[in-house]
């Protein structure tokens, strides 16, 4: 059972989720972005970073890299395609998510923790979660902000929101100034999702939280899907 | 050309030295190179002499000064590779860029050695927040820190931010990294053979920074003038996370007899000194140079300091395996040189020779400067007047003034901006004492912390300096870590300035007599001399960035949150407590007045207390451990209050005892009862309970207690409602 | 009255998101393609009768906080009735 960690020119979570699926029992692979081909992989992390610096947009440039015909191999297949922070802007600008991530409200980077309630369980990420399941995960990242049309989110499945420690969702705690708060987003299917904050970050309670633990632990249950 | 040499800073007695050297007048190519090489940011042509006795022995040093970066063992196979330097004149005339590539040359420096950079920390100083053009400084540095620090892959842990009216015009911005490697990937240096080849790694080659940022720094340039400015570099930490990994790659594969970053004097320093380190002499061409701009001449070529770019030696029956690396990693590799016997660096435009000179020269041969020094007409002045602040009206009031001073306040809004969690190392991170990172596979932690403090410095350099030296190492002691290595940043004003050369003399004679005390070896350093502006000199500013190694680390390491309802609360100190006032922040916030003579450093009770912090923190015996500094002893227990987000009480009704910042003082938060029992204390330490944690305010003696959510408002605002309304 | 502000780096100053964005174009197969720089535009509304105070005005704001001179270009344009939209 292993799963593809895409390495574009700018990314840099690639070691961090690598090791942090390790430890969850899977095998992980580094992949450049010029391999076309993921057949013999179960399922791919688009980790975070910067792919190609994050010019012109965050994953404008990356969405044309040749390991999205990969990509969009497996998510055709069923198979768990997983965007973790920048990760989750590619699979936005390649149309596997709806919407897109922009500047965070305040303008400024965020590296801090914050709380994610669990909205559904219906996605390859949050499976082995509870509904209403608050997590203490970081966030980091400039542009975090999930933005879309209005009805747009209905033609994803949100995973996971923004809220405070008793898992109350408000204005306050939706620090980067997401519509509707989301911080985790699936397609219709629950095999690709969208995540903004880290949970490679907090997978192991000497850093501070071992929250992120359960989602990495469903994403590599469900790699014998489909 | 006699005028061009003036231009170019050099004095006519380099000049005669360079003619000297060649037996003839230079080309305008050498002549650039050499006055670049022999200035004061490329030779130490002022400081060296200075920094030759420094302590930089010790069986676990690797390579000391003078090498890429500083590189220490940490046993089991590891290395540690550190290195620290300043971006004080760019940063003042392009925050964002100025910021962002002194993070990436930090980066390289270690990257050179062959170590992945892990963490990096950055000390910053500025005037007040009350300019505007100051908060422009301010929030274009950290971000421009963030943005090249976030994207590159490396996290940043903290260091120090401060604000004196002296740094208005010359901000300092000083970049710490820290990397790690096997020790069999050290990368070699001083071996190449004749044939072995230059490649030049990275980015093409523009008009960036030619002629060094300082003449940038002192010129000033009218509109119509746009196309005389020495263009600024701009970073692109893009470039540079290719770079990092084609070049680890190189080194872990032996592709690599020599890897030196393309810094300050660009190509014209990283081949002198490649070829000046091995003996050798190296024939340039510059046709083979990738450019971003038409038209560049020789001289233009060589000084150019375009970013992102690395010169690695390879054996020539390595070079396609090392091209096909880097074509790997989409990063442009070009053979530009040859090393070659006889020591003389030959650079070819096409078919002639723009230059041709002993490679050493350059390297090492700038004529040293004589700077007398003298001791400036203030220091009798501030010596002889007490600091004697007055009482404050209240405590609390005290406290809560010190609270919102800018420099004492949280840094919340700073290191948030900084991705500090990259890399699953960070185990305690920016907001404490030191910070503390885990070596994954190992049960190695690695501490850092870096401390300044310009005001004690200005009243008594040597004292201010070593007690610097003996904070760092209690802070990295205090997350339970042994201090292993330090690296130094001087900044200091004109040293042609006889005041600021005692200063700066008496600055590294603190430095040395604190090394040897504690037996902790320099590995490295950087001096950065005439940062000055109309307003004068700037207060000098030694900075310490101290190496700690926590070997097994503890598996709870103190931190400041870590404060419980019903813990003890104790004070290790020496005996009989005598309040410092000279340089405090009490004294600031008061009076202002800023006189006095601060109390030197005890090598013994600082040692001790050194002792002490660690065997607390290394036996698990204490959830606090905190660095009594500035602010005193009332700061450091409200800011453990405030992240522990508990209340306190403590038997201490002196003022002077709350607010004075005597040295080599800790607090404690432990459940243990039998604190004193746990720990050899030896002779000159003592343990004494003063209070307990417990409820939501903080009661000093019999004053008036204090709300912990009220003095956390108050700490958690200064700088953001300083900076509300700045956003990029 | 609208004035409009195109800010570029100068020209001998590196722009490596420029030089990345045209390294993709090339290869999504745009051969004829030579080079791509980058700025920003901003148009910005005074209070004014007076093209050549608005204009004024305007380059005191670039001078002052839009533009670095060290690595940036401006120019400024009064906008015509029917461009301002």
């Amino acid at each position: 059972m292993s799963v593809a960690v895409v390495v574009y020119p700018g990314t840099n979570c690639e070691r961090d989720v690598m090791h942090a699926l390790r430890d969850v029992g899977a095998e992980a692979e580094l992949v450049w972005h010029r391999e076309e081909d993921l057949s013999g992989f179960e399922g791919v992390v688009l980790p975070g970073g910067f792919a190609h610096g994050d010019y012109l947009r965050p994953g404008a440039i990356a969405r044309f890299s040749p390991v999205m015909k990969g990509i969009e191999e497996l998510a055709e297949a069923g198979k768990p395609v997983l965007g973790i922070c920048n990760g989750f802007q590619v699979l936005c600008e390649a149309g596997l998510l709806p919407g897109a991530l922009v500047e965070n409200r305040g303008l400024r980077f965020i590296c801090r923790f914050v709380h994610v309630r669990i909205d559904s369980t219906d996605t390859v990420l949050t499976r082995a979660t509870r509904l209403g399941q608050v997590l203490r995960i970081p966030l980091n990242s400039y542009r975090g902000s999930y933005a879309v049309e209005s009805a747009g989110v209905e033609s994803g499945l949100v995973a996971m929101r923004y809220c405070d420690e008793a898992g109350e969702v408000d204005a306050e705690h939706n620090l980067n100034g997401s519509v509707d708060s989301v911080a985790g987003l699936a397609n219709q299917r629950g095999n690709v999702v969208g995540f903004m904050p880290h949970p490679e970050r907090a997978s192991d309670r000497a850093l501070g939280s071992g929250d992120g633990r359960v989602l990495l632990e469903s994403f590599v249950a469900a790699l014998g899907d489909a | 050309m006699p005028e061009l040499h003036h231009e170019l800073g050099m004095t006519d007695l380099e000049y005669t030295a360079v003619i000297d050297t060649l037996n003839r007048e230079p080309t305008e190519a050498e002549l650039m190179m050499y006055s670049l090489m022999w200035s004061e940011h490329c030779s130490y042509k002022s400081s060296l002499p200075h920094l030759r006795d420094l302590p930089s022995d010790g069986p676990q040093v690797v390579v000391g000064p003078g090498g890429g970066a500083g590189v220490v063992d940490l046993g089991g196979g590891w290395l540690a590779a550190l290195r620290i330097e300043s971006h004080n004149h760019p940063s003042f005339v392009e925050p964002y860029q100025g910021a962002a590539t002194g993070v990436g040359g930090i980066l390289r420096d270690v990257l050179s050695m062959g170590a992945r950079p892990i963490a990096l920390w950055n000390q910053i100083r500025f005037g007040e927040l009350s300019d505007p053009r100051v908060r422009y400084l301010f929030d274009g540095v950290v971000s421009g820190i963030a943005g090249y620090g976030n994207a590159v892959g490396v996290p940043t842990l903290g260091g120090e931010v401060a604000f004196e009216p002296c740094f208005e015009a010359n901000p300092l911005v000083n970049v710490m990294c820290l990397g790690i490697l096997r020790s069999d990937d050290l990368v070699p240096s001083g071996s190449l053979d004749n044939g072995d080849v230059a490649v030049l790694l990275g980015a093409p080659t523009g008009r960036d920074g030619i002629g060094g940022a300082s003449i940038l720094a002192s010129a000033s340039f009218s509109e119509e003038d746009v196309s005389k400015r020495p263009a600024v570099q701009v970073g692109d930490p893009f470039a540079a996370k290719k770079l990092i990994e084609t070049c680890l790659e190189l080194a872990s594969r032996r592709l690599l007899v020599g890897l030196q970053d393309l810094g300050a004097a660009g190509i014209a320093c990283a081949a002198s000194e490649t070829a000046a380190g091995a003996g050798s002499g190296m024939d340039l061409a510059l046709d083979a140079m990738p450019r971003r701009e038409d038209r560049m001449s020789p001289a233009e070529l060589l000084v150019s300091e375009s970013q992102e770019r690395m010169l690695a030696v390879v054996a020539i029956a390595d070079l396609p395996a090392a091209l096909e690396v880097a074509r790997r990693w989409e990063i442009e590799a070009s053979p530009v040189g040859t090393m070659t016997a006889g020591g003389t660096l030959r650079v070819f435009d096409g078919d002639s020779i723009a230059a041709e000179v002993p490679a050493e020269s350059l390297a090492d041969g700038a004529p040293v400067a004589s700077r007398p020094a003298a001791k400036p007409g203030y220091i009798d002045e501030v010596w002889a007047a007490a600091a004697e602040p007055q009482a404050p009206l209240d405590v609390g009031g005290a406290l809560l003034g010190l609270l919102d001073q800018p420099a004492l306040a949280s840094k919340a809004w700073v290191y948030e901006q900084y991705d500090h969690m990259l890399g699953m190392g960070t185990v305690v991170g920016p907001g404490h004492d030191g910070a503390l990172l885990r070596l994954r596979g190992t049960q190695k932690g690695l501490a850092v912390s870096t401390d300044g403090n310009s005001r004690r410095c200005l009243l008594d350099p040597r004292r201010g300096t070593s007690r610097l030296v003996f904070e760092a190492a209690l802070n990295v002691a205090v997350t339970g870590a042994k201090p292993i290595g330090l690296v130094d940043n001087l900044n200091f004003g004109d040293p042609e300035q006889p005041g600021v050369m005692w200063q700066f003399v008496e600055a590294v004679a603190g430095l040395s007599d604190a090394c040897r005390s504690l037996e902790i070896p320099i590995v490295g350093g950087n001096v950065s001399f005439y940062n000055s502006s109309d307003s004068g000199d700037i207060m000098p500013t030694p900075v310490i960035a101290m190496l700690g190694l926590a070997d097994p680390m503890p598996e709870t390491p103190p931190r400041l949150d870590a404060a419980t309802d019903g813990m003890g609360l104790w004070l290790i100190a020496g005996g009989g407590d005598v309040p410092d006032f000279a340089a405090s922040a009490y004294a600031k916030l008061m009076d202002g007045e800023l006189v006095g003579r601060p109390l030197p450093a005890d090598p013994v009770l600082g040692k001790g207390v050194i002792d002490v912090a660690l065997q607390l923190a290394g036996g698990g015996h204490a959830a606090v451990v905190h660095d009594i500094s500035e602010g005193g002893l009332a700061l450091a227990l409200t800011e453990i209050c405030m992240m522990s987000g508990v209340g306190a009480k403590v038997d201490i009704r002196d003022w002077r005892i709350l607010f004075g910042e005597a040295p080599h003082r800790v607090l404690v938060a432990s459940d243990r009862s039998n604190l004193a029992d746990l720990v050899d204390l030896g002779d000159a330490v003592r343990v004494t309970p003063i209070g307990r944690f417990g409820g939501d305010v903080i009661h000093f003696g019999d004053a008036a207690p204090i709300a912990v959510v009220e003095a956390a408002a108050v700490w958690r605002n200064a700088i953001p409602r300083r900076m509300a309304g700045r956003s990029r | 009255m609208k004035v409009q502000v195109e800010i570029t780096r100068l020209p001998s100053v590196a722009d490596p998101e420029a030089a990345t964005i045209a390294g993709a174009l090339r290869g999504l197969g745009f051969t004829d393609l030579v080079a791509v720089s980058m700025g920003r535009s901003l148009v910005i509304d005074v209070e004014s009768d007076d093209a050549t105070k608005a204009e004024a005005s305007v380059r005191r704001m670039c001078a002052q906080l839009l533009a670095n001179p060290v690595i940036e270009d401006y120019s400024v344009r009064v906008l015509a009735e029917d461009e301002a939209g």
